[in-house]
């Protein structure tokens, strides 16, 4: 009986032009569809919420990182293997409040927004909204919530792209209700 | 040699997959009285057994035995519990754990835009590739009677 075939290490090459592409199409097409930058960025992050927790996952499965120990940890590993793995950059991270709980991810480059200029009548809109949402499901789904936004955005004319995490709490697990 | 059967709980308690392999006797409650009790004591020995140890560790409860069976225990950090009971002669299963979840979990129920996270997997492709998967394990092996 024939195993499984393994999963192969490297990963998937992808045009990353058709993933920037894409992304611009699935942006636009919201904005026709809404209207309103503030209902956009809000879709954008809903989405990027359903991608995060099931993306968490995938993440897992293949880095095969395990709990970290504290939030310091959490960030290099978003920095340097998760936006690695999934968008080919790593960004730096800085700006650490004294109390270690929150902090910034600096992006020099941004691949989702390669081609992208906003148009003046979107000056509301926060393009890249999505990976907020992916930050917050993914981290939610190990047991962490937190607050993500972005605060310097290239495409505003700002020199980096900025987003800005913050820890609120650990979500405790709880014996299902009903158990005595 | 051989498996008896296994659990997959997520993160709430629930059981979202069970099947059994070579189980000869039952528990004698219902199924879901039995997932109920497996996951409360897992729960239990899981929490305890971390404020026992002498060092933080990572890893936590990883199996336990009896005179007759061995319950090897893995959890991924988003909370999934995958629990196998196999019979004494299989020391660490951990690895046919680890690659249900990243092999057959994660390629066929959370890329599987169909299923919802959090409901009972009833994907017909899971079940097969992981029954597929059992039965090719070198310890499977059922004994004949």
């Amino acid at each position: 009986m024939s195993r499984q075939s393994n999963r192969t290490t490297d990963s998937k090459k992808m045009n990353s032009e058709l993933f920037t592409l894409t992304y611009g199409a699935l942006v636009t097409q919201l904005c026709k569809d809404y209207e309103n930058d503030e209902e956009v960025n809000k879709q954008l992050d809903k989405m990027g919420y359903n991608i995060g927790v099931r993306l968490i996952e995938d993440f897992l499965a293949r880095s095969s990182v395990g709990r970290c120990q504290d939030f310091r940890e959490t960030a290099d590993v978003i920095a340097k293997v998760a936006f690695k793995t999934y968008l080919g950059v790593t960004p730096s991270v800085t700006n650490w409040s004294p109390a270690g709980d929150e902090f910034s991810l600096i992006l020099e480059s941004n691949p989702l927004v390669d081609f992208v200029e906003l148009p003046d009548n979107h000056n509301a809109l926060i393009y890249s909204n999505l990976l907020c949402g992916v930050l917050r499901g993914a981290l939610e789904m190990v047991q962490m919530a937190v607050d993500v936004k972005f605060v310097q955005d290239t495409l505003r004319g700002d020199n980096v792209t900025e987003i800005r995490m913050k820890f609120i709490k650990r979500i405790e697990e709880n014996l299902p209700a009903g158990d005595e | 040699m051989t498996v008896h059967n296994l659990y997959i709980f997520d993160r709430n308690g629930k059981c979202l997959y069970y099947n059994e392999w070579n189980r000869k006797k039952q528990a004698g409650i219902s199924k879901e009285e039995e997932y109920k009790l497996m996951y409360g004591m897992l729960f239990s020995i899981r929490s305890f057994v971390s404020k026992m140890s002498p060092l933080d560790s990572k890893e936590g409860f990883q199996s336990f035995q009896t005179s007759r069976y061995r319950l090897h225990y893995f959890e991924t950090p988003s909370g999934l519990k995958f629990v196998m009971n196999t019979d004494l002669s299989v020391s660490n299963a951990r690895d046919a754990l680890q690659h249900i979840y990243s092999n057959l979990y994660v390629e066929n129920i959370v890329k599987n835009p169909t299923c919802i996270l959090g409901n009972s997997l009833d994907s017909d492709l899971f079940s097969t590739r992981l029954d597929t998967f059992i039965r090719a394990l070198p310890y499977y092996n059922p004994r004949t009677t």
